[in-house]
């Protein structure tokens, strides 16, 4: 049907269709595991819906809780995809080819979490219009709305434009669905021309997408940063959210590739080296992390002035300090060690960090959440916020779904770039020999 | 236009709470269960603060009736993604429970942490619907509500006004918490009228607002006691 000589899939690289076209049992006891957690977590929602939102562990003075500490958690780790993805992409480093995909579904996936945590934590969702119809330009939680927007679109079309050669492909294998890859492939067919358009696509949505994830967290940072409230309105903000997204992203990225090539045997396809790379990312991150940490929390410090001071003792020394410092050894202490020695930057020393940053920069936003909140100025302390087994349930709930998304996304695209690799294989050598060459000394080559 | 305002004489409040059973009943302010009231979810739109000064045995506890503050320039209404709070002309900081979504960033702006959220649908035990006063409308769950300084007391003193085609007079508009003040303790006016009482005992040495320094610029204007302020004026 069409001609298919300019996308001719290549016999060598057969393992990445097996997702789609073979289920093992294995999936389905997956998928049906993380299925109940989801349908714990709506039934649960739909009591909170009921009865409201006293059946949280949130009182008066702590407003906001697990919830809203997920929607900063969930959006970090939206940092993970599209922006690592387009960096990579645009400092052509020719390892990202079998991770691109598999970082940008996290970015489009966990967004739909971050963005419904936040509904989950209104106490009318069924007013949430409310924000399009009367929206107060002034507050930072519209801003919050309007830039999501924006990078979850972004997003999708930098998830989806990438994806179109192997929707292709999979069309012209004719195994499976092939009239959903058909019509999703808009017709490619590998053309000179169409990949001119394509490449030159993708290389602008690369570069739009950094500067839109970047104002993503910092406005995110800014609902905290805006008010005026102790430990709160801090000029550092906006940066300091920025990179606890990518150093949470990071993190993400290598345990969901770790399980990807155990699962699916991608071991050709995921090697050490990428292990070994994103782990220098992630050294990279720690240490900027704790350098912002360090810089905001002695600022402070030095400054005490005292209602501040309260809230930054009770998080290094009072009821929030046991939290403060797991925080401390999860982002800071355990990857540090673990990265900074090349022996242990392998799938499993990289997976271990990465276990502990997610914990870790989780802890972080609670911590950045609730102290601000549990010490106002002019009331007294209630005691401290303990999240009830609804919060606790939703948390789960909503890992649990991300998790199931991710998975039927697997089973229905391929998760690593066939052509991506199929080109790296055919050009990239000489490519980058050229590039490399062109760096030495020597006579100009006349183009 | 006038711009209402507070001020409470702490030198004269014996901290007998009348202030907050009168607003209570006023404003059909919510039962909590003893349960609810126990996690510190009551809601108070005023409410009678404890501060501890100086350690045993030369401590000393303060006391504060704190309704909301009425900022001229208040932080809640910036944060509002819905507009569902906003300052009338006249200085009133309002909310709209119709149009709230219940997202709690109000809550967590104020910093004087007086705006309440209600986690539950309002508990009326049977007796006391009777006791409900009509001219106040009652809150769903899930929305944000706070001292509005009785503004549907304004809104029938306005009315009668209009009707006996004349100005509002002095004083026929007062706060439910002000009227009940049994020391009299708390005056109530228009700060824009430089011989209303409120106005001249706001320019009193004595005179404070809380939390001057976040420019927030109260309406409530404290004045201290005369033993701490080492003066003698009133």
């Amino acid at each position: 049907m069409y001609p298919s000589a300019a996308v001719e899939p290549a016999m060598t690289d057969e393992v990445l269709f097996e997702p789609m076209e073979r289920t093992t049992p294995r999936f389905y006891i997956t998928a049906a595991i993380l299925l109940c957690f989801t349908m714990m977590m709506l039934g649960v929602y739909f009591r909170q819906l009921w009865k409201g939102l006293g059946v949280t562990g949130l009182t008066i003075p702590v407003y906001w809780g697990v919830y809203i500490t997920n929607f900063v958690f969930f959006v970090g780790i939206s940092h993970a995809g599209t922006l690592i993805s387009a960096i990579l992409r645009i400092c052509h480093a020719e390892w990202r080819r079998s991770i691109t995909r598999a970082a940008e579904v996290i970015t489009v996936m966990v967004l739909l979490f971050g963005a419904g945590s936040v509904i989950v934590d209104l106490g009318h969702p069924d007013r949430a219009l409310n924000m399009i119809f009367h929206p107060n330009f002034r507050s930072p939680l519209v801003w919050d709305m309007c830039s999501i927007t924006v990078y979850l679109t972004g997003s999708v079309v930098y998830l989806f434009l990438p994806l179109i050669p192997d929707l292709a492909l999979l069309r012209d294998r004719g195994k499976k669905r092939v009239w959903f890859y058909r019509t999703l492939a808009l017709g490619y067919t590998g053309t000179e021309r169409q990949k001119r358009i394509l490449e030159k696509a993708i290389a602008v949505m690369a570069i739009v997408v950094i500067p839109i994830a970047v104002s993503v967290h910092t406005v995110v940072s800014w609902v905290f940063a805006m008010t005026v409230q102790p430990m709160w309105h801090s000029t550092i903000f906006g940066p300091y959210f920025v990179v606890g997204a990518i150093f949470s992203g990071i993190a993400a990225l290598i345990i969901a590739l770790a399980i990807i090539r155990n699962v699916y045997h991608l071991e050709q396809y995921l090697k050490d080296i990428q292990f070994n790379n994103l782990g220098l990312l992630l050294l990279v991150m720690a240490l900027l992390w704790f350098y912002f940490t360090f810089a905001e929390h002695l600022t402070t410090f030095y400054g005490s002035s005292p209602e501040e001071m309260r809230i930054l003792m009770s998080k290094i020394s009072g009821p929030y300090a046991p939290l403060f410092w797991t925080m401390v050894v999860c982002c800071f202490i355990v990857p540090v060690s673990i990265l900074s020695q090349p022996r242990l930057r392998s799938v499993k020393g990289t997976v271990v960090a990465s276990a502990f940053i997610t914990v870790g920069m989780w802890l972080e936003r609670f911590i950045i959440v609730v102290p601000s909140l549990s010490q106002p100025r002019l009331v007294q302390s209630q005691g401290i916020y303990y999240p009830s087994i609804t919060e606790i349930l939703i948390t789960l709930g909503f890992l649990a779904t991300f998790i199931l998304f991710y998975v039927l996304f697997t089973k229905i695209f391929p998760i690593i770039s066939i052509w991506e690799i199929q080109e790296g294989r055919e050009k990239a050598l000489e490519e980058v020999h050229e590039r490399v060459s062109a760096y030495m000394p020597g006579p100009e080559k006349v183009a | 236009m006038a711009r209402w305002g507070m001020v409470i004489d702490l030198d004269k409040c014996t901290a007998c709470q009348a202030c907050v059973v009168a607003c209570q009943t006023e404003n059909n302010v919510a039962f909590m269960k003893p349960s609810e009231a126990q996690m510190g979810r009551s809601i108070y739109w005023i409410k009678l603060t404890a501060f501890q000064e100086g350690k045993y045995p030369e401590s000393k506890t303060r006391f504060l009736p704190l309704p909301c503050q009425h900022c001229d320039n208040p932080p809640c209404i910036k944060v509002c993604p819905v507009d569902a709070t906003n300052i009338t002309p006249d200085g009133i900081v309002r909310q709209i429970f119709a149009r709230c979504i219940g997202c709690r960033y109000c809550t967590t702006a104020c910093p004087y942490t007086v705006r309440y959220f209600n986690w539950y649908k309002p508990d009326w035990p049977e007796p006391m619907t009777e006791a409900q006063n009509h001219d106040v409308s009652m809150r769903p769950k899930g929305v944000v509500e706070k001292c509005t300084l009785c503004h549907h007391r304004l809104q029938k003193a306005r009315e009668t006004a209009i009707a006996e085609k004349r100005p509002l007079a002095p004083g026929e508009y007062i706060p439910a918490c002000v009227e009940s003040c049994p020391p009299k303790a708390m005056f109530f006016g228009d700060l824009e009228d430089p011989n209303s009482e409120v106005s001249k005992l706001s320019r009193s040495p004595r005179a404070f607002r809380l939390l001057e320094e976040l420019g927030t610029k109260p309406k409530v204007i404290y004045l201290s006691e005369v033993e701490r302020s080492g003066s003698n004026v009133s």
